[in-house]
């Protein structure tokens, strides 16, 4: 049985100007993939997600989520998939001036019915998926590097998203912090069967969570490989490629 | 044979077309430009080979592995044979790392072209500052349509904090700042009136100055330095730290949520502002007028008061107003504009208030003459 497409993209050339950093390329994510964008410093891995959460225009080509296509689309058709779908920062992006609860409940706010009381008491719920239970009144900067980045997480799943994407969630986190999100990101894919893209160059998540991906090259500015990144390292296409999944080991 | 330095912790000859560089004591914190002008010299020409000796090396730093590193360079691209073999390993292994980087990073030329290359890009940079700024002044026109018509996002908490801050909070440096000026108005004044016997006409000239225009530019200065650079450096620090991002992926409006606030905050603030000044300003001249000059008290206010006229005072207030709004958006429109590093917050700071210093001038020239012609 063939997997639903929840993310296609086809052609899509991503860059800055006259500066190209990535031309052509074409990927699908399947629903319930936990999905790695990897590459060396450089080439265009966050670029690519900003492409495809919106924030930067790509110099050409598709993005199409869940049958929407997210740059030519009808707008309102657009931000309905937008709010079906939560990003993690590499720094939480956290509203200082709110407190944690106050950070989940925005997008409520926004956009669902709920009574404040059941915002703040689902506030409370996401905190505690995230292992945040009890932090609701504390501010961003009272808690720690980690724990920003999990209040980042449960402020992604207010609205219980299709999609969830990642960029870089390991920085600056320590191994057991680090082992922890990834723990949390394959529960999440487990029990909700949300699907997650996640933009990283740490060879342990990679190979912790992933089970699809795309590596890509600054050089030829192309995906040099896709698919499982344990099945990559098995059989890697490139040396490229292995050496990245080997940290710089020589074929 | 001969040497070029003596107690040099570096010292070169030449034998038979080779050059010897001896290295001895302590070679730390050398400056390497001498040695490598030797190797450049054109008598060097004939050199086949170039010999670094260490016996007498004891240590060491980055300025020997420079040297090394270029002798070598040099030496390759004229064909000169280099040995390296009695240096430490260390230090050979640092020189090899140097040298395994040969890869030439693409830079954007930062040199000034051509007059018409100046135009061109002049031309194009103002383009977009002013399609740029065009934008926002949209975005905030359906910004204030959404307020009014009650579909904004606009956190009423968050309307209060910046209210707080632009008003109770700035009571103290406007007061201060207002007294000095409408004391130092009425020391200007009075030197010239005195020498009319005119010195009570003080109290008329601190009262309209103060009133009319010195109020509302003292606190508009006072405000894009203290309000206006704080909101460019807000939100230029969310930038930096992706919140902007987050907000625009939520499909929240950054108009809504951070400009308006802040917008609306000051246009109430200001013209209240203003009053407190034009207040604190007489208070100044009164001090200087009384206590300095000796003039009655009651003479001084009485004078004040007949001096005083609603137009000037709605002008100041109008100006006020007026510098509000030319503040908040310079700030909010600096600090959404930033770029994503450290130096770029300081840039959209100090834009903020360059900005909205020149545009509260600009706009005081306009009413000025606006007053001007319909008599006010």
């Amino acid at each position: 049985m063939s997997k639903t497409v929840a993310i296609n993209v086809k052609g899509l050339s991503v860059g800055y100007g006259d500066y190209v950093l990535l031309h052509d390329a074409d990927y699908q994510v399947n629903k319930g993939d936990i999905f790695i964008i990897m590459g060396g410093s450089g080439c265009g891995k966050s670029s690519m997600l900003r492409v495809l959460t919106g924030l930067l225009p790509p110099l050409k080509g598709e993005v199409v989520i869940n049958d929407v296509d997210m740059i030519n689309g009808k707008p309102r058709d657009v931000q309905k998939i937008r709010e079906k779908s939560g990003i993690l920062y590499q720094s939480g992006a956290l509203f200082s001036s709110m407190t944690l609860a106050e950070n989940i409940m925005l997008p409520m706010q926004q956009y669902s019915d709920y009574s404040p009381a059941t915002m703040r008491e689902l506030a409370g719920l996401k905190l505690a998926l995230v292992g945040l239970k009890g932090f609701d009144d504390f501010y961003p900067s009272e808690i720690s590097g980690g724990m920003k980045k999990r209040a980042g997480l449960a402020r992604a799943l207010a609205l219980d998203p299709d999609i969830v994407y990642f960029d870089e969630p390991s920085a600056g986190l320590d191994p057991i912090s680090s082992h922890n999100l990834d723990e949390l990101i394959i529960e999440l894919n487990r029990s909700l069967g949300t699907t997650i893209v996640v933009v990283t160059h740490e060879l342990a998540s990679i190979f912790a969570i992933g089970n699809n991906s795309i590596f890509l090259d600054a050089a030829s500015k192309t995906i040099l490989a896709r698919g499982d990144p344990k099945e990559l390292l098995k059989n890697p296409p490139n040396k490229t490629v292995y050496e990245f999944l080997t940290r710089g080991e020589k074929k | 044979m001969h040497t070029s330095q003596t107690n040099n912790p570096v010292e070169f000859f030449s034998k038979n077309g080779v050059i010897y560089i001896t290295l001895s004591g302590d070679v730390l914190t050398y400056n390497v430009e001498k040695d490598l002008q030797k190797i450049n010299e054109p008598a060097q020409a004939e050199v086949l080979k170039i010999v670094f000796m260490p016996d007498g090396l004891k240590a060491w730093d980055s300025s020997l592995i420079l040297l090394v590193y270029e002798v070598v360079r040099i030496a390759k691209n004229k064909g000169i044979e280099v040995d390296l073999s009695k240096l430490p390993q260390n230090l050979q292994d640092l020189v090899n790392m140097a040298f395994e980087v040969d890869r030439k990073p693409e830079h954007k030329s930062s040199s000034i072209g051509g007059l018409l290359e100046i135009i061109g890009s002049v031309t194009i940079g103002l383009y977009r500052a002013v399609s740029g700024f065009l934008n926002f002044l949209g975005a905030i026109t359906l910004g204030l349509g959404r307020f009014l018509s009650f579909r904004s996002i606009m956190r009423g908490t968050d309307f209060c904090a910046a209210l707080e801050d632009c008003g109770p909070k700035a009571l103290a440096i406007v007061s201060l700042i207002s007294f000095l000026v409408g004391l130092i108005l009425a020391f200007v004044g009075a030197v010239q009136l005195q020498t009319f016997g005119a010195q009570i006409y003080v109290a008329s000239l601190v009262t309209v100055g103060m009133c009319r225009i010195m109020g509302a530019i003292m606190v508009g200065i006072i405000m894009a330095g203290r309000t206006g650079s704080a909101y460019a450096a807000t939100i230029g620090t969310m930038q930096v730290n992706e919140e902007l991002d987050a907000l625009q992926t939520m499909g929240l409006s950054q108009i809504d949520f951070l400009v308006m606030p802040r917008l609306l905050a000051l246009i109430l603030a200001m013209p209240i502002l203003t009053m407190l000044a034009d207040f604190m300003g007489m208070v100044g001249g009164a001090f200087v007028g009384v206590f300095l000059m000796g003039l009655p008290y009651q003479e001084y206010w009485k004078y004040a008061f007949n001096a005083f006229t609603l137009n000037n005072f709605l002008v100041g207030i109008f100006h006020g107003f007026c510098f509000g709004i030319i503040i908040a958006l310079c700030g909010c429109y600096s600090g959404l504009n930033c770029g994503r590093d450290a130096d770029s917050v300081g840039v959209a700071t100090t834009r903020s208030v360059v900005y909205a210093i020149v545009w509260m001038i600009v706009v005081t020239g306009i009413i000025t003459v606006i007053c001007q012609e319909v008599g006010i």
